[in-house]
């Protein structure tokens, strides 16, 4: 898709990126000390504490991919901030204070706090790099697909201008200033969130989304033996019928163009719905709806085809309440739009058709998860969605950019507090995604290449001053959580591998440098990653984040504060078993054959989330270990 | 060689307390969470099923999910501050 940049919003940008800078110049200044660098010196209120919180926590996933898949899949994208929020419960009842009172800097420090152990000490650290490795791809991949329709540069533009910033930042200055980033950045999209929503409720619904809205040509087909020989409108031309999967799609030809539509029957007659297309040449060559992109023939899609109120169809509502809102799409029909891939000759054709679904399916769980009988759900669909549930609510706690926060403020009870604030305003933005996601999946504004982009295009469709601070709100957003990581994974590296594991000997300032040299490193690798994984859906890839993180670290921490008999080799078993056990399911996953080019039913696991799976091999191995090693127990000291 | 936390922590009294309050409060929620995955998996038609003013039980149960996460978080803090604060007077 090609979009016009506005100079407004490029303004607006520059000024959110040069606050984000400026503050990290500022705080700069003020951190020397190792403390300072990795857990702001320990000085944090608590207040301030719980919306950044909120900042690291709703990342790029959050805003960009929450509102994507709901605004693609309805319902199902919603569980994602159903699982997020409640991942919270866990991080408050069982580690917030336990957490601040063994640690130091890192989640390392506290698992190691009782045991003293090399073991610990490396397993920890290199956990911690996979986990903040995994939650940095979605946020750089997210930065790629913001900066196409803000700046107008390329996606990989966006990845390698967020990497240098945060490079920037983070070697800058560290916790301190992520901190206050996180701070600004989670208030502002709080509130220009509700905004959005309201603009949203006070638009209401409607049969056409605004003026320019494309009006999908639908032509009578007459067919023999299911191959569509001639169409009624003599201005097209039948080139070719082609099956796909329980699919028949059909290439016309009008005015020396040629495009593809999907062959309908309703109510006894067939006729042909126009579909957009992108086809790929043997030498890459790509044209969108038959034509380069420059010509602009591709067109952002998503609409309403019936709107019920009180019983009788209307062409539009006016403004909506919150729960009228969601009841009027629950009783009318939305258009959605579903992708096929197919060979036309040697070119590659991808194609999405349109597909009427009831508002009453986009309200519950089905489109995106398989889970009844009716829709031929099989046990491994359920079992997906079940690993995802269960890794959601058990990742939050256990992700290394969030736990080093705790460090970040005086107290137990700050820590508790904190966590408060962090879940009252993140549940409260949660609320607002549901709005956000459906707001873009009727509006007009959805990008079929990459979903990511539907909530700040469906804040351009009200306005290019909205669409401005939005964007810039989202940018910053993945600016804030990649420093998070990248200040994370410095910390795994230079405090607890090279400092604590390796015990090189250095001073505070050389601690300071070794920190930020390995962010260097850490925030390059994001870059080639996100560039590599451009095109998937950022809150899927953070699932994957959370399923490792909650097999990796989780039971670890839980067994440690929970369990006496845990000890220093049951946890470092259960780390090593965690992280193998994830990562090696998602690498033979579905979703990531489809990624290598691969066909995904060939996967030899057939289980795109990890979770299930994983994390009961994590708890066993930590389980199993700790009572085969109950005489290392037998010198230390438990009490915390 | 060990490390002491960062900042300032004080001998928490009341540390216990908390504990078995947060697991208590932990095991509530969880069964709650649960309960709206197993309807998913084992019953997932009855998501549509119309409860009150025209919305589903999909969407009164996952907003209740957010919304209660958020209650328990202020009663459990308004616990443990009582019982902090009743510590310190001791």
């Amino acid at each position: 898709m090609i979009y016009d940049v506005s100079n407004l919003a490029v303004i607006v940008f520059l000024f959110i990126v040069g606050l984000v800078l400026g503050l990290s110049f500022f705080f700069a200044r003020k951190t020397k000390s190792s403390s300072g660098y990795f857990a702001a010196g320990g000085k944090i209120h608590w207040g301030v504490n719980g919306i950044a919180f909120a900042g690291d926590y709703l990342s790029a996933a959050s805003f960009l991919g929450i509102c994507g898949m709901i605004a693609y899949s309805g319902y199902d994208g919603f569980l994602y901030s159903i699982g997020y929020l409640a991942g919270w419960v866990v991080a408050l009842f069982l580690v917030a204070e336990p957490l601040r009172k063994l640690g130091k800097y890192t989640f390392a420090d506290a698992l190691d706090a009782k045991f003293n152990s090399s073991a610990i000490k490396l397993t920890a650290s290199i956990s911690t790099l996979v986990v903040s490795i995994f939650y940095l791809i979605p946020q750089m991949v997210g930065a790629g697909d913001l900066v196409v329709p803000l700046l107008g540069l390329p996606h990989w533009m966006g990845v390698l201008i967020v990497g240098s910033i945060v490079i920037f930042i983070v070697t800058t200055a560290g916790m301190t200033s992520t901190t206050y980033v996180q701070f600004i950045k989670g208030a502002l999209l709080v509130v220009f969130s509700t905004i959005l929503t309201i603009y949203i409720l006070n638009n209401g619904l409607k049969l056409t989304p605004n003026e320019n809205y494309h009006k999908f040509a639908n032509i009578e087909a007459i067919v023999t033996k299911d191959t569509v020989v001639n169409v009624s409108d003599k201005s097209y031309t039948v080139i070719k019928t082609k099956s796909v999967d329980d699919f028949v799609f059909v290439k016309l030809e009008k005015n020396g163009s040629e495009g593809w539509y999907n062959l309908n029957k309703k109510e006894g007659k067939t006729a042909l719905d126009e579909m957009l297309f992108i086809s790929i040449n043997p030498k890459g060559e790509k044209l969108y709806n038959g034509a380069p992109k420059s010509e602009r023939k591709f067109f952002q899609v998503g609409h309403m085809s019936k709107i019920i109120v009180d019983g009788e169809e209307v062409d539009k509502t006016g403004p909506l309440g919150p729960f009228e809102f969601i009841k009027t799409i629950k009783n009318s029909e939305v258009v959605l739009f579903s992708k096929k891939s197919f060979t036309d000759g040697e070119n590659l054709i991808t194609v999405w058709y349109q597909k009427i679904t009831k508002g009453e399916d986009i309200m519950k769980p089905g489109l995106l998860y398989k889970l009844s009988d009716a829709s031929g759900a099989s046990f491994m669909d359920r079992l997906n969605f079940l690993s995802l549930m269960l890794a959601l609510f058990l990742g939050t706690s256990a992700l290394p950019h969030i736990l080093i926060r705790y460090y970040t403020v005086s107290s137990q009870s700050a820590a508790r507090k904190s966590t408060i604030v962090a879940i009252a305003s993140i549940g409260f933005f949660y609320i607002l995604t549901l709005y956000m996601g459906l707001g873009s999946m009727i509006n007009g504004v959805i990008d079929v290449e990459s979903s990511n982009m539907s909530g700040p295009l469906l804040a351009k469709s009200f306005g290019i001053g909205l669409f401005s601070i939005i964007s810039a709100i989202a940018f910053a957003t993945v600016l804030g959580t990649v420093s998070g990581l990248i200040v994370a994974s410095s910390g795994a590296i230079a405090h607890d591998f090279i400092d604590k594991y390796l015990k090189v000997k250095m001073t505070d300032k050389g601690k300071v440098k070794a920190g930020k040299l390995a962010a260097l490193s850490v925030g390059i690798f994001a870059i080639i990653l996100g560039i590599i994984f451009e095109g998937m859906n950022v809150s899927f890839l953070v699932g994957l984040a959370f399923a490792v993180a909650a097999s990796a670290n989780l039971p670890a921490i839980l067994f440690l504060l929970f369990w006496k008999k845990t000890t220093a080799k049951g946890i470092a078993w259960s780390i090593v078993t965690g992280v193998l056990s994830s990562t090696g399911i998602i690498i033979f996953s579905p979703t990531m054959y489809n990624q290598y080019g691969l066909i995904a039913k060939n996967a030899p696991i057939q289980l795109d989330n990890p979770g299930i799976i994983s994390i009961p091999l994590a708890i066993i191995t930590l389980v199993v270990v700790s009572l085969l090693t109950q005489k290392d127990n037998s010198t230390k000291d438990f009490s915390i | 060689m060990q490390h002491k936390p960062e900042g300032s922590i004080a001998t928490d009294n009341a540390a216990e307390f908390k504990a078995k309050l947060g697991v208590k409060l932990f095991i509530v929620y969880s069964l709650i969470y649960f309960g709206f995955v197993m309807i998913g998996l084992t019953k997932p038609e009855l998501m549509g099923f119309e409860l009150i003013g025209g919305q589903n039980l999909a969407i009164i149960y996952g907003f209740g999910l957010i919304i209660l996460a958020i209650v328990m978080g202020f009663i459990y803090n308004y616990f443990c501050t009582k019982r902090e604060n009743k510590m310190i007077k001791k």
